[in-house]
This record gives C-alpha cells, structure tokens and sequence, in this order.
C-alpha cells in the first residue's frame, strides 16, 4: 500500500446531489433554531430553492455530456488508479441514464413538495401536527388545536431525494447499499406520519420497515456474496472477473439472487409486492405518491445498471429468472386492480403491473449481448409513469368525505364515494380521466408512448412473449381504469353496487356502516393545482409530441 | 484455522437471522434478526477481504455498521410509536391493512 491518494472530485457532476443533500441538513438545522411559525414557510423555501437549483445543476451537466458526446464520467477519480484502491470506491458515474433518472426524481420531489406543502381550504395539510403523540389522546389534541406542524418533513424528503440521485448513479455496490438506505429510511418515517386514520398509517409505517430492512439484508448478503467470488465491489470490474471461470460461479449465482430480491422488493414485482397496496394505502398521500414515482424510477434505474453493467454475462443464467418475475408481476398487477374498491389500493397494485411492464424492457436485452433499446425505453415508461402518479395521487388527496358541518374531512378513498364526481367536480375528474388514461396506455397520452416504447425494445430483441403477455395484461387493467372514469361521469350504473356494500358490509355481522356518502373535492391553496395542472399536461404533450424527450433521452443515452 | 469455517458459521448466523424475521411474532424480535442478518453480513465481508486479499470487503463491513445503527434508530422510533398506541408490539396484530373482498 503506497499511501492514500487524494481522489479528484469533479465537484459539478456532484453538484445536483450535493445540493439536495446540503440542503437536506440545511432543514435539520433550521428545525433547532428557527421559530416555530415561521419553520413552514423556511423549509417550503429552501426545499422549492434546493429542488430548482438540483435541475439548473443536473442540465449543465447534460450540456457537458452532449457537447463531449462520451459514455460516461466519473465524479471521482484517483490520480494515478494503479496505485491506490481509491477508485473502485465511492464511485459516482455520471452519464445519460444518472442523468435522466436525476431529473426525473428531482422534478417528482419538486411538484410532491408542493402538494405535502399545500393546506387546502381546510388549513390543514396531510401530515400529522405531532408524530410523538398517541392516536387518539389528549396530547394530540392540544397539538391539533394548537395548529402544530410537523415540518421535519421537507427535510426527510430531500434525504430520501439525495438517496434516490445516488441510487441511480452508482458505479460500486458499496454506494449502492448506502443510496438504498439513505432513501428507504426517510421514506419508512414519512409513511407513519399521516394527520387521519393515523392507525393504518403507523402500521403502514411498520410493515413497511420490517419488510425493507429485510429486503436490504437481503441485498448486502448478496453484495457479500458477490464480493467473495469477484474480489470487487466495482460493477466494471465484477463484469471483467464474471468473464472468466473461477471455480466459484455457484457462490456468484447465489449473491446475484438475493442482490436482485432486494431491488425486486424496491421496485414491487411479484413476489416481492405484497408490502405496496398496504403502505400506499397507509401512508400519508402526498407522501405514496412521492415514494411511488421516485422510489420506482431510482429502483428501476439501479436494477439495469446491475443487469447491464455489473452483470451483462450472466443472462443466459438469469434472463429466465427477470422473464418470469416480468410475467408475474404484469398478470398478478393487472388482475389485482380488477377487484380492488379503494382508489389508493387499486392505483398500488397498478403500480405493481406498471412494474411488470418496465421489467419486460429490462429483461429484454439481457443476454444477448446486442446493443438494446431496453434503457432507453425503461426512462421513457418511467418519466410517463412518474408523471401521472403524481398527478394521481395528488387528486386523491384532495377527493374528501364531508364533514357534518358542511366542511371537509379525510380523504374519501372508497372507489364508491367517488361516482358522480365527474358532474360535481369536472376538472378534477377530467385530470383524473387523463392520468387513467397514461395508466393505460391509450395513444395521445405519455402512457401510450412508454408501452410503446417498451414492448417495442422487447420484441426488438426477440421477447416476443413478453410483449404479448404485456399487451394483454394492459388490456386487462385498462379495462379496471376505464371501469372508475365510468364511474366517475356515469355513476347510475354501479349505485346497485354502492347499495350492496352498506346492506353487508363488514361481514353481515355489526352493520353500523353509515351509507358512504359521495366525495367532495376541497379546494387547493393553489399549489397541489399546479401539481396536477403540470401532470395533466406533460401527460398529454409527451403524448401528442413525444419527439423532442425522445430524441434528447436517446441522444443523452448514446 | 480454516477460513471457510468463519463463512459457513456467517451463512448459520444469516439464517437464523433470517427465520428469526420469518418466525418470530414481536416486532422487536423480528428486528433483532434483521440486525442478526447484517452482522453476519459482516462476518462473511471481513473473511472474504482476508481471503480476497483488498480491503473492500471491511470497508463495505464499517459502512454496513453504520447503517445499521440508523436502521435502529428508525425502526425502534417506528416500533414504540406502534406500541404505545395498542400496547402490543406484536406483528399479528397489525392488521388493518389488507385486501377487503368484494361485497356482492
């Protein structure tokens, strides 16, 4: 060992994570030492101010990446790499997919913020005036009278926006298991944090811990594995040694394995998906679809640089294990959506077929050793897919239940309480009528050119089941999407149904279950508005014009 | 003594750990085996660097450490909000959350 070598840092290519980062400690400190009233309106500004600059940050770097027309950079590098064991370690690549992926995230993170920022017309934002305090007690009271705020919320989100940049940005598993933690812990607090039916939301809270610390174990032990028949923790060097045979492939097969659980746990394919519905349901709504979008596109971004970078010899082992898990998670979504009568369980089991579709890209290219649409095409599906869940999921939180009194209470989740809304509140259902029509895939929505994109790449490199199994598992959701926009605009048809529900509901047994009245929607402070406006039109514009994004994503990519 | 008795006993520890989460019904206990997985995570990272001959696998070993102190923060935060609300920390008896069948 020749001494430590100082490692070249290429400061701007770090920049955007650093900013989110900085940023993030920033929110700690103004916690301790600013005053309570004035906490909210800190944290909203520099989040807003952070998210901004982040994107200002990552387009100069894609201005630098376009001009040089290269593969990749690294944001650090040892001076002289023979010398030192500097450079397989904290290696942050930069290229177009980190990129991407980073904008994509940040812009979520942005317009999430905005709706976790608005107080509707009720002066009441989704989240909790005191975490601390028991459901129910006195405490909570006093705090809710007091109008307390939980602000440590901006903060949590822009850890786990940090962790989702890195996650995609990752050369070495090393960084790769500290992105994934730096993301999944903010996000486990933020689930238990919500104001109502604060029950479900620490059980979501709990479930979802449990199940992500196991997954993560999962994952380190493979990482472990791996490191044990490679001798490495760097992707490029895992791909040289997997090249060559040395006696240890089984050890290798093993960590891939459980390396591959833990991201299939992160991205919510079957098997691995039965956490989803319940914490999306639980969790505080801005928050579900913060997690659902950004979670996806950082996790998705990490599983095909591990199946495209660290492992591109190994498909002829391991694509039948990504084809299969792709065939499930596509059929066991989409059936799944069918039966669901919650809007925020039936739009988590469309995010687990959602996956299966991504993964069908993924899975496509892997072992053939030809140059595939697949990355590309996994961005365009994820940048559609992020669009409308947010938008989504923001509606969702402004869909109430009335109030005794003629205001507005929770969130009015049952998919019953929502017939009619199209007469009562047109603008929301038409948004809402377009964001189900991303989900599924109809042509002049951005939903339509990410299917597209992506069967396109499988049939490219001869998935054709795939693409078949994906095509008719589309159809079957869609026909779960267009079931609550016919709801929506003509609610006659299922008040049957809604009759039902009250005449047996919890089981025929203790029936005190009030007729669920139809929703409302609570006006916005104006912010979750331009949330969904920005959402609704992306939506539509990559739908009608996707050229431009993906010329420049295929441009960023080469 | 032979190395690949530290990475047999790492894989027994990983699996007692992992049937701890499996089996067990308490939160707390199920997450002792969570912790239980990763430090025999590290044991398998330190023999395999003594065996590899570089040092990632115990630098990879301090990161996981800490990494799983956080995790302990969290999660313990997680585990006594559950319990001073239901005075339970068992894992049975969260449970409303879940498929609700179709009334028809």
């Amino acid at each position: 060992m020749t001494g430590f070598d100082t490692p070249q840092v290429d400061w701007a290519l770090v920049a955007p994570v650093l900013i989110v980062l900085g940023a993030a400690v920033v929110g700690v400190l103004l916690e301790a030492f600013v005053p309570a009233a004035a906490r909210r309106v800190a944290q909203l500004g520099v989040s807003v101010t952070a998210s901004v600059a982040a994107l200002g940050a990552i387009g100069w770097s894609w201005h630098r990446l376009n001009g040089i027309d290269g593969t990749a950079l690294y944001a650090m590098v040892t001076p002289d790499s023979l010398t030192g064991f500097a450079a397989p370690l904290g290696a942050l690549v930069v290229d177009g997919m980190t990129l991407v992926s980073q904008a994509i995230v940040v812009v979520v993170a942005l317009l999430s913020v905005l709706v976790m920022a608005d107080r509707t017309a009720s002066r009441e934002d989704a989240f909790t005036p005191m975490v601390s305090a028991v459901p129910g007690s006195q405490y909570e009271q006093l705090a809710t009278s007091r109008r307390m705020q939980q602000t440590e919320v901006y903060p949590l989100v822009l850890f786990a926006t940090g962790g989702m940049m890195v996650f995609s940005a990752t050369a070495d598993l090393l960084t790769m298991f500290v992105a994934l933690e730096v993301l999944s812990l903010p996000l486990y607090l933020l689930s238990g944090m919500a104001r109502r039916r604060r029950l479900q939301s620490q059980e979501a809270s709990l479930k979802y811990f449990l199940l992500g610390s196991f997954a993560s174990a999962l994952f380190i032990f493979g990482a472990a594995l791996i490191y044990g028949s490679t001798g490495s923790l760097s992707f490029t060097e895992i791909a040289a040694a997997t090249v060559s045979p040395n006696g240890l492939e089984k050890l290798l097969l093993v960590g891939v394995l459980l390396l591959m659980v833990g991201l299939f746990f992160k991205v919510g394919a079957v098997p691995f998906h039965l956490w989803t519905p319940d914490v999306y349901q639980g969790a505080p709504t801005p928050i579900t679809g913060f997690m659902a979008a950004g979670t996806k596109v950082a996790a998705f971004v990490a599983l095909v640089r591990v199946v495209y970078v660290m492992l591109p010899g190994m498909g002829w082992d391991l694509a039948v294990l990504v084809w299969t898990v792709a065939i499930a998670t596509m059929v066991v979504g989409s059936v799944a959506v069918l039966v669901q009568n919650d809007i925020k369980r039936l739009l988590a089991y469309s995010s687990v077929a959602h996956a299966g579709f991504v993964l069908t890209a993924v899975a496509a290219g892997w072992g053939t050793g030809d140059k595939t649409d697949g990355p590309w095409a996994v961005l365009v599906y994820l940048l559609a897919y992020a669009l409308a869940t947010v938008g989504a999921f923001t509606i969702v939180a402004l869909v109430r239940e009335r109030s005794a009194d003629g205001g507005t209470t929770g969130e009015a989740t049952a998919l019953s309480q929502w017939a009619g809304l199209g007469r009562t509140n047109p603008v929301i259902a038409g948004c809402f009528t377009v964001f189900l029509l991303s989900f599924a895939g109809i042509p002049l929505t951005a939903g339509f050119v990410g299917k597209f994109a992506v069967f396109a790449a499988a049939v490219q490199a001869g998935a054709w089941p795939l693409a078949l199994v994906g095509v008719l598992a589309s159809a079957v959701a869609a026909f779960a999407y267009f079931k609550v926009i016919v709801l929506m605009y003509f609610p006659g048809r299922d008040a049957k149904v809604e009759d039902a529900e009250i005449n047996t509901g919890a089981g025929g047994a203790t029936v005190t279950m009030a007729r669920p009245k139809a929703a409302t929607v609570v006006a916005t402070q104006g912010w979750a508005a331009v949330t969904i406006g920005v959402c609704a039109l992306l939506s539509v514009l990559l739908g009608i014009l996707p050229g431009g994004v993906l010329t420049a994503i295929n441009n960023i990519l080469l | 003594m032979n190395l690949m008795n530290y990475l047999v006993l790492s894989t027994i520890l990983f699996s007692v750990g992992a049937t701890t989460v499996l089996v067990r019904r308490n939160a707390i206990i199920a997450f002792m085996g969570v912790e239980m997985m990763l430090n025999a995570t590290n044991l398998a990272l330190v023999t395999f660097a003594r065996i590899n001959g570089n040092l990632h696998g115990q630098v990879l070993a301090f990161f996981v450490m800490v990494v799983a102190a956080a995790e302990v923060v969290v999660g313990l935060a997680i585990i006594v909000a559950i319990y001073r609300t239901r005075r339970s920390a068992s894992i049975d008896d969260v449970n409303l959350l879940k498929d609700v069948r179709d009334p028809a």
